[in-house]
């Protein structure tokens, strides 16, 4: 895949005639391997920023674990009773349904980095690069798709350490990465929405007024069928993240695995398709 | 290739404005066998009840620096960023080597690169890492990202703090750093917004030895500029805006010409004299400014014929009033008076009144003002 440029040869490109320096060599890539190499380039760049900002890495992993301690200890005795058979704690049931949750919110962050980014100098030079339309986009919710999966492994370290168990290894995987699909979609939205809300406070706002009703209306901390108001069960039951909860609570522990499997994939594929050519579209004429 | 001479100009801080202005655009001959490097054609660019530019007319052939020139607020960023495809004009037509920077902007940005008026490069990574990652993402095969970003840190002196993060650089380095990183592919056509604003002189000097190479390399160059001298120092030609309008295109030889401003220069022995001075002249029909110049203290307005005449008369009354004076002589206008009076704006000393801003022959329609 990888050609020198040769000098000679007249391009309509960068280094016209007059600069065709042959110490420079180029990859020739097509549109969507530029579109991927520049996402990962962008990626490796947002990651880098994460693990120099020491206190963006401490806050989003302690909120995390202590949610897993809360869960697990403070609202164990209420609910247990209220629990579907097959899971003998809290815990054992809010476990993959705080993944989903906590993903959620991880993913709030990519609104919150990219309205940050737009405001920077830097995105002026990647727009004015011919480099590929959609590689900043891609770059951000690369990183914090990575970031997000950390976050949930940890979790689930905290969690096997206070008495959480998966039901297998495979399980376990399975879960995590079911909740990093539909993780990867939802940031896609986020990405929009930062497109359409200028500045970081507000694109942070916006972002929490819609991932609050979104996580909690659902069976991530209660199962669906124990909302009492029909129209909130009716959400609930056709969420993608009760979908995900459903699918993750099934690989993890026990419970129904294909159909909310098959749900999940469903609306991710749904949200990209839609999401992915709109926001990019929108960031290229972001002013 | 013009060569240009490295030296340092001091600017005089304030001057006065008296010589009348041509608004009319210089005329330019374009070849039409030479696909020119920066064509507009009637760009107008609002932002909200703001004209940012107001029906822009340019045309650059490749090779040479062209020095946009105006105050705050004239329009010289917008007019870069609508060529390096950031912006979509509101009205009109940009096109880079031919290439439309709405129709086909990737195009257009690969013939062109910025740097902008603000740093654009990423605080959190390292100098080095800046530039690695720029290579990576021009699709710079991993060595020779590699290798261009030493080549660069080497040639802009940032070797020491290559491994720092940039948000610890001081201005100059930032600037330099910029700089570098939109030079990483050899660009046919670089736009410089405000390259040296903020440098010191010997930084500048460094900078203003890198765009000559440039230049010298056979990139065409677009820098904006608030300094007269530094156009003047680095363009062969100099596109004056304001208020989002063309106000004058040419050298600054003929810029100066066509402000046509020759003024007799008094410094008196003692400057606090200025104001009997100015009396004194004016009462033998002269029509003398005080100024607050190293080498002036007052100047007397003339022209080309009427020069030596001029002279006598300052002298012959100022003798005969034993006024002491320590020079008197000739001066032909700065750059600086041209374009305070081309773009009408007032010295900043507040006691001088203006009454060269009327009938200047500025375009009626103005932009709005910050
Ligand atoms: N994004 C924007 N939204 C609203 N107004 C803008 C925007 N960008 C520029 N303007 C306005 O357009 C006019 C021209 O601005 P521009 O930045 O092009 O000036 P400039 O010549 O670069 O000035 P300076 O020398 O201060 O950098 C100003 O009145 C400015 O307020
Ligand atoms: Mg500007």
């Amino acid at each position: 895949m990888t050609t020198t440029t040769d000098p000679t040869t007249p391009r309509d490109g960068r280094t016209g005639d007059a600069h065709g320096d042959p110490a420079i060599q180029q990859h020739q890539r097509g549109g969507l391997a530029t579109a991927l190499t520049d996402g990962w380039t962008l990626g490796k760049r947002n990651l880098k920023h994460f693990t120099r900002l020491p206190r963006l890495l401490i806050f989003s992993t302690i909120q995390p674990v202590m949610f897993v301690l809360l869960f697990g200890y403070i609202f164990d005795g209420a609910v247990r009773g209220a629990l579907p058979d097959g899971f003998p704690s809290y815990l054992a049931f809010v476990m993959p349904g705080i993944f989903v949750q906590s993903t959620v919110f991880r993913m709030t962050q990519t609104a919150v980095g990219l309205a940050d980014d737009l405001d920077k100098g830097v995105v002026d030079r990647f727009r004015s690069m011919p480099m590929s339309r959609s590689g900043v986009l891609i770059g951000r919710t690369i990183a914090d798709l990575v970031r997000s999966m950390a976050v949930i492994v940890l979790m689930a370290i905290v969690g096997v350490l206070v008495g959480f168990r998966f039901a297998s290894f495979v399980g376990a995987v399975g879960s995590i990465a079911i909740v990093g699909v539909l993780g990867y979609a939802l940031s896609w939205v986020f990405v929009w929405l930062a497109l359409h809300v200028p500045g970081a406070e507000s694109a942070q706002s916006a972002a929490f007024v819609f991932a609050f009703p979104l996580s909690f209306v659902s069976s991530v901390f209660v199962p669906a069928t124990s909302i009492s108001i029909a129209w909130l069960a009716f959400i609930a039951r056709n969420s993608p993240i009760t979908a995900a909860a459903d699918a993750a609570r099934g690989l993890a522990v026990s419970g129904p695995v294909l159909a909310p499997t098959l749900k999940t994939f469903g609306w991710s594929v749904a949200l990209l398709v839609v999401f992915i050519p709109w926001s990019t579209h929108r960031f290229r004429h972001v002013e | 290739m013009p060569i240009v001479h490295p030296e340092v100009v001091v600017t005089r801080p304030d001057t006065v404005l008296r010589v009348t202005a041509h608004p009319a655009p210089i005329r330019r001959s374009v070849r039409p066998d030479v696909v020119p490097a920066i064509e507009v054609e009637g760009v107008t660019k609002r932002f909200g009840d703001t004209l940012a530019l107001d029906d822009v007319d340019l045309v650059v052939p490749p090779g040479g620096v062209v020095g946009l020139l105006g105050p705050n607020g004239a329009g010289k960023t917008t007019l870069v960023r609508v060529l390096a495809t950031l912006l979509a004009p509101t009205a009109g037509h940009a096109r880079i080597f031919g290439h439309d920077v709405v129709e086909e902007p990737q195009v257009a940005r690969r013939n062109l690169s910025l740097t902008g008026q603000y740093a654009a490069i990423d605080g959190l990574l390292t100098g080095r890492e800046n530039l690695r990652m720029f290579g990576d993402l021009l699709q710079l095969t991993p060595s020779s990202a590699r290798r261009r970003a030493d080549d660069l840190l080497e040639r802009f002196d940032l070797v020491d703090a290559a491994d720092r993060r940039a948000s610890t650089y001081s201005g100059g380095m930032r600037r330099r750093l910029d700089l570098a990183s939109s030079l990483i592919l050899p660009p046919r056509l670089a736009f410089l917004d405000e390259p040296t604003t903020g440098l010191d002189p010997r930084t500048r000097n460094q900078m203003w030895e890198v765009i000559r190479e440039l230049v010298a390399d056979g990139t065409t160059l677009l820098l904006t500029t608030q300094y007269l001298e530094e156009a003047d120092q680095l363009a062969n030609r100099i596109v004056v805006i304001d208020h989002g309008r063309i106000i004058a295109d040419g050298t600054g030889d003929e810029l100066k010409d066509r402000a046509g401003g020759i003024t007799v220069e008094v410094l008196l022995a003692d400057s606090d004299g200025a104001a009997d001075a100015c009396r004194v002249l004016a009462a033998a029909g002269l029509d003398p400014r005080g100024v607050t110049a190293p080498t002036a203290d007052l100047e007397v307005p003339t022209d080309s014929t009427q020069g030596l005449g001029t002279v006598q008369r300052v002298a012959g009354a100022l003798q005969a009033a034993e006024i002491g004076v320590t020079d008197l002589g000739l001066r032909r206008a700065t750059l600086d008076e041209v374009f305070l009076q081309l773009t009408d704006r007032l010295p900043t000393d507040g006691d001088e009144p203006d009454p060269a801003s009327s009938g200047n022959g500025r375009p009626a329609t103005n932009g709005h003002r910050r």
